[in-house]
């Protein structure tokens, strides 16, 4: 089996925010569409016109329904890709060293010429987030854009992976975990950004920011805010018409 | 094994070439950088430096590759050899297909102008078509408005001089509330979603009104799940609260507004309801010094809100306290709005709490001074920081127009348009009715219109209507049925026509517009219709030119099909003349031009529509001696001059590319804004940012870029005068008169103060049958009909199902995987169920022009899209059910005839799942274009 670096310099990865994900999926296809020209095999679709369209996707969205008591059900959008994991499954279950975990960044790859297509990688992954390229039997995943956040062809700017790029709501950010100081560590420091299914013991490195308070005018300790703004001026239409004419006065 | 890493190139070459234009996957109109490779397209991102999406993009736009590449897109022109609906062709050369089409509309235009109906869909060219429609004398053209959101459009320009989207935007840098209402996932979606995230950035609270709590409504604050048709209800239930509390923008009112002006109240009187003016035309109010009228604006007048006032012998009212009056009645109490609209009375309570205690306790200053158009100067701006946005949900019922028009009311109260933290115009926006045009309907045989088609009435001397008081036009666009048509009635031409009335057309010219399928109301009846033959084996519908860039559902019904571009293979120009791309801090337009040219005998549909123009004649198409004036669109963009100096593009005018808004043509326009990114921005100055209407520098700026020709400051219309004229015609006032079956409709409706009534399917059906409300909206990852044929799209939504609340799960004992009959007045279809707990629990939806015809956009007979995807259009039928009077009523708004296809009403049951297939099953259409290939690895080659 594979072995992992024993650390790495660097801990790449995203931080997606909970809070204002639309579940829009601009993420997704413009992941397709820069991984599918780019880093190894393209992402081949089957049946693409037919009955049963599926294709290899490197990161998706699921929507799911939450209900609390005493509250409207909730719909929660959950972008999903690779996490790549500090103590990454699916490189040390590879039987042929095609999955590995860059010593330089962290990112979890798989080399595609050393791939069997076996799928041990994905069965071993708690998180379901490599999938098997139909077309050319190789694992994809996630790259976190490695073709992009090094890329001396593009400018400087947009050194960054696709789906960050791209996203309109600016939920998904990109840096470095290892760096105290980072961007994304700060963010994640400040709202509690979580790592998603912890009790797996992977140690992912994508950090997901849970929804931020419900911005309220009205707070429960703060109850009597809205009183004087709800104070009828009189009970009359009449009455009130009279009081119209003295601030009108005053202006 | 031990560690090991490959050696990686990590800075691979990424394209050729990076050509930038403008987005069409679409309507937001988004800065795109296409990336080519070997002189094919490898990558589509955001443009940086674009003002609408700044580098951002959406599911849709990034998909673009393959939309570009699609299977379904058409190769060449093509005439009918099948029966119509079949989808047989025979592929032709272009000069045949002019040919066939001048030999059509040579003699119309000589004979009978009107038998041409020219309609286009979701096309951005309208400034184009609507030029070529009057050049060519008919009176029948309107784009797809009319089923779209004319009540918001209309709703907007009539109180306050622009709405929401191309006319206004949420000020998102310093909002700290903001109410989005009837917007599911799209219009305006990158800047929404952008600004959003803004709000959500500094804590400002977002509040979403949907029945469907997906996409913004999920990520809001607040989610307040209103029934289907109530917003109007629930929005003047806020207002009432706020004016008993006294909790208005008084002075804004003052300064700004029609609200001191004085009302006729002399009911027999000729003038009843309309406002008092002074021999010049201006506007009076009773003068709180003098107690006197005086002109509005006249220096040191102070005017009064409340009272009567008697002036040469006729009782005048204060728009303001006649406001007030209405408002304040118990029958807008939150107490009773709270069942009908599903919002507890205390939240409605909350929330205008909220609204006025973050516009007048969170006031924002801004150190700008400015000066406003009576010359008073003011040292600072102040802003009131809640705002507002709105759209379908809100303008596809019958009570759409005053629901806006409610929604507009709330905004200008608060006093938070046009000013820091509110809702802010886009230039060209505002414009008042009075400088945008009336309507024209004028026709003369061989000559052009006498003007433009589509315009704002202001009484019924504006209306479309022959001596006889009959249409004239085909879609009865105009008349009493709905006077404030302004976008034209798109969804009505077919049926019209069809049965002749008001009269019988020759020829159908159609772009874009999928009314064979997912673009009309009652899709059976349309494809029965296109395809009808009267007694001598004629279609009843004689002609049908087609323009489409795919082979859509609608292809297979036309005579003639013109094939367009790809948005990748075309000019076009985002004009300010017609469907603008500005900010609030800016003007801007854009183009787009062939990033990669067409491997196929196509069009831009523009571009052919020009050169036929040329071919037929039609002035300002040819030149004196009858020779072709534009070569194609590109030539036109450039050359065409709507008045001097003013053309489709504002940017780099004049030889040196000196002109900003006005200049004569530059020959090198195109090149200089492909240089500049595709776009061009021309930036407001500081002191004219906001107060647009009334701030003498923004007027002056708009003066010199064109925007019009003399500053035309303006107040905004609480009571709207035009309105009430046509509510005075229906009482017996004036020499126009509607036919009586009219009158009770009108003088409801035409209620110069925004009003709430049922959904007019409400009031037809018995609602005890019909207990559910049913609507359609259009998801994140899809807007145009063509999305569900995208290869990566189609597998983020492939399906349709009908979700339904849990209350109604529950009661019909659903299972997953369930099956159900949807009912409503009109139709039936069987459907499959999922259950949704976020929503409105008397509310059904599914998502928009998913469902597909067998046979349609290369998509195998098979595709879950035929199978299991479905059309709520079935069960919408474009007439009310009859009432027993043996008249036509229209589904549709009473003023401006917009479609009100979300007033739908249904019943549920459980169906067996069968063959599991969605019914009503179509027929399969000939497909001209063959079917897509059966798996694809995009970007292999590279």
């Amino acid at each position: 089996m594979t072995a992992l670096p024993t650390s790495t310099a660097k801990k790449l990865g995203l931080v997606i925010d909970l809070d204002i994900c639309v579940g829009c999926h601009a993420c997704v296809i413009n992941c397709k569409e820069w991984n599918t020209s780019n880093y190894g095999a393209p992402l081949s679709d089957q049946d693409a016109y037919g009955e049963n369209p599926t294709g290899t996707f490197l990161n998706r969205i699921h929507t799911y329904e939450v209900k609390q008591p005493q509250k409207p059900a909730q719909t929660v959008h959950f972008p999903k890709s690779c996490l790549h994991c500090e103590d990454a499954p699916c490189v040390t279950v590879c039987p042929t060293g095609a999955s590995y975990k860059r010593e330089e960044d962290g990112i979890v790859l798989v080399n595609e010429s050393d791939c069997i297509g076996c799928g041990l990688c994905a069965w071993a992954c708690p998180y379901g987030a490599r999938e098997l390229d139909v077309k050319e039997g190789v694992m994809k995943k996630c790259t976190l854009c490695v073709d992009r956040i090094y890329n001396e062809n593009l400018p400087e700017i947009d050194r960054e992976p696709a789906c960050v790029r791209t996203c309109p709501a600016n939920a998904r950010h990109f840096g470095d975990f290892a760096d105290p100081e980072s961007d994304v560590s700060r963010m994640s420091a400040e709202r509690g950004g979580m790592r998603l299914m912890a009790e797996q013991g992977t140690k992912p490195v994508n950090r997901y920011l849970p929804p931020r308070p419900k911005a309220d005018i009205q707070t429960d300790s703060d109850i009597n805010i809205l009183a004087p703004f709800l104070e009828p001026v009189s009970e009359t239409p009449k009455g009130l018409l009279g009081w119209l004419d003295k601030a009108l006065e005053a202006i | 094994m031990n560690h090991h890493q490959p050696d990686l190139d990590t800075s691979p070459e990424v394209s050729d070439e990076i050509r930038k234009t403008t987005c069409y996957m679409c309507a937001c109109r988004c800065g795109i950088d296409v990336h080519l490779k070997d002189g094919k397209v490898k990558y589509i991102e955001g443009n940086r430096d674009h003002p609408i999406n700044k580098g951002v993009l959406c599911a849709k736009g990034s998909a673009g590759i393959m939309q570009h590449y699609s299977p379904a897109r058409l190769q060449a022109p093509m005439k009918r050899v099948g029966e119509r609906g079949e989808g047989k062709f025979e592929t032709i050369s272009w000069d045949e297909a002019f040919d066939i089409a001048v030999k059509s509309l040579a003699p119309i235009r000589e004979k009978a102008p009107h038998k041409l109906a020219f309609f286009t869909g979701r096309d951005q060219s309208q400034s184009l078509t609507s030029f070529w429609a009057q050049q060519f004398g008919t009176p029948n053209y309107a784009a797809h408005g009319g089923f779209c959101s004319v009540n918001m459009a209309a709703a907007g320009i009539y109180t306050m001089g622009g709405a929401f989207w191309e006319f206004g935007v949420p000020d998102w840098d310093r909002t700290k509330m903001f109410m989005i209402f009837g917007v599911a996932e799209d219009h305006d979606s990158n800047p929404i979603k952008m600004g959003l995230s803004k709000l959500k950035e500094r804590g400002a609270k977002i509040v979403g009104v949907n029945p469907v709590r997906s996409g913004y409504n999920a990520i809001a604050d607040e989610w307040v799940g209103v029934t289907p048709g109530t917003d109007g209800l629930f929005v003047l239930a806020m207002i009432h609260v706020l004016l008993k509390a006294g909790k208005v923008d008084l002075e804004y009112l003052m300064r700004y507004t029609n609200a001191p002006m004085l009302v006729n109240m002399d009911e027999s009187s000729d003038e009843h309801g309309l406002l008092l003016r002074d021999v010049h035309g201006q506007f009076m109010v009773q003068d709180r010094v003098t107690g006197a009228p005086a002109a509005f604006d006249q220096k040191g007048v102070k005017p009064v809100f409340t009272g009567e006032i008697t002036y040469q012998g006729t009782k005048y009212t204060p728009v303001f306290q006649l406001m007030t009056e209405k408002y304040l009645s118990d029958e807008y109490t939150p107490e009773a709005v709270a069942e009908r609209c599903g919002i507890t009375a205390e939240t409605i309570r909350r929330l205008a709490a909220e609204l006025a205690h973050v516009a007048f306790e969170q006031e924002i200053t801004i150190d700008q001074p400015w000066t406003d158009w009576k010359g008073e100067k003011h040292q600072t701006m102040t802003g009131r920081p809640v705002s507002f946005h709105a759209m379908r949900g809100i303008s596809a019922h019958s009570n759409g127009f005053q629901t806006c028009r409610a929604i507009h009311l709330l905004q200008i109260l608060l006093g938070s348009v046009e000013v820091p933290g509110g809702m802010r115009f886009k230039p060209p926006y505002p414009k008042p009715v009075g400088i945008h045009p009336t309507p024209h309907s004028y026709a003369t045989p061989g000559g052009p219109l006498n003007g433009p088609h589509l315009g704002f009435p202001t009484g019924p001397e504006d209306l479309a209507l022959n001596a006889s008081g009959t249409p004239i036009r085909i879609d009865k666009a105009f008349t009493w049925e709905n006077p404030l048509s302004a976008h034209g009635m798109m969804h009505m031409v077919i049926s019209n026509a069809h049965a002749g009335d008001p009269y019988k057309i020759d020829t159908l010219f159609m772009y874009m517009a999928n009314m064979a399928w997912n673009s009309s109301m009652n899709s059976r009846g349309v494809m029965d219709m296109l395809t009808d033959k009267d007694e001598d084996g004629n279609y009843v519908i004689p002609n049908i030119i087609y323009s489409d860039a795919y082979s859509s559902e609608m292809v297979a019904f036309a005579d003639l099909v013109l094939p367009d571009t790809t948005y990748l293979e075309r000019h076009d120009c985002i004009s300010l003349l017609d469907r603008p791309i500005s900010e609030a801090d800016a003007i801007c337009d854009s183009i787009r031009w062939p990033v990669v040219e067409p491997d196929r005998d196509v069009r831009g549909f523009q571009s052919a529509l020009i050169q036929l123009g040329s071919k037929l004649g039609l002035p300002g198409f040819v030149n004196e001696d009858g020779s072709e004036k534009y070569k194609d669109y590109a030539d036109y963009i450039v050359n065409h001059e709507r008045r001097p100096g003013v053309g489709p593009l504002a940017g780099f005018r004049n030889k040196d590319g000196s002109g900003k808004g006005r200049g004569e043509p530059n020959p090198a326009q195109i090149d200089k804004y492909i240089e500049n990114g595709g776009f061009w921005q021309d930036h407001i100055p500081e002191e004219a940012l906001f107060y647009k209407p009334w701030n003498m520098a923004y007027q002056n700026w708009a003066v010199e870029r064109g925007i019009f020709d003399k500053p035309s400051p303006y107040l905004f219309s609480i009571y709207v005068e035009p309105i009430q004229k046509f509510r005075l015609a229906a009482q017996g006032k004036g020499e126009l008169q509607p036919p009586d079956h009219l009158r009770e409709q009108l003088i409801e409706a035409m209620d110069p103060l925004p009003v709430w009534w049922a959904p007019y399917e409400e009031q037809s059906v018995d609602c005890e049958e019909y207990p559910l409300h049913a609507l359609t909206q259009r998801p994140a990852a899809m807007y145009h009909s063509w999305g569900s044929q995208n290869a990566w799209l189609r597998q983020i939504h492939g399906t349709n199902p009908l979700y339904v609340s849990g209350e109604v799960w529950v009661k019909h004992s659903f299972e997953e995987g369930d099956w159900a009959y949807v009912t409503s007045h009109h139709g039936k279809i069987k459907v499959p169920v999922v259950r949704m707990d976020a929503l409105n629990p008397h509310t059904v939806w599914t998502w928009n022009a998913i469902g597909k015809r067998k046979g349609a956009w290369a998509l195998d007979e098979n595709a879950p899209e035929a199978t299991k995807g479905f059309l709520l259009n079935h069960l919408i039928h474009e007439l009310l059910p009859p009432k027993g009077d043996g008249l036509r009523w229209s589904n549709s708004d009473p003023i401006t005839g917009q479609a009100a296809w979300y007033d739908l009403r249904v019943k549920i049951e459980k169906a067996p799942t069968g063959d599991g297939v969605s019914q009503p099953e179509t027929s399969v259409q000939t497909s001209p274009v063959g079917q897509g290939p059966k798996d694809i690895a995009y970007g292999e080659e590279f």
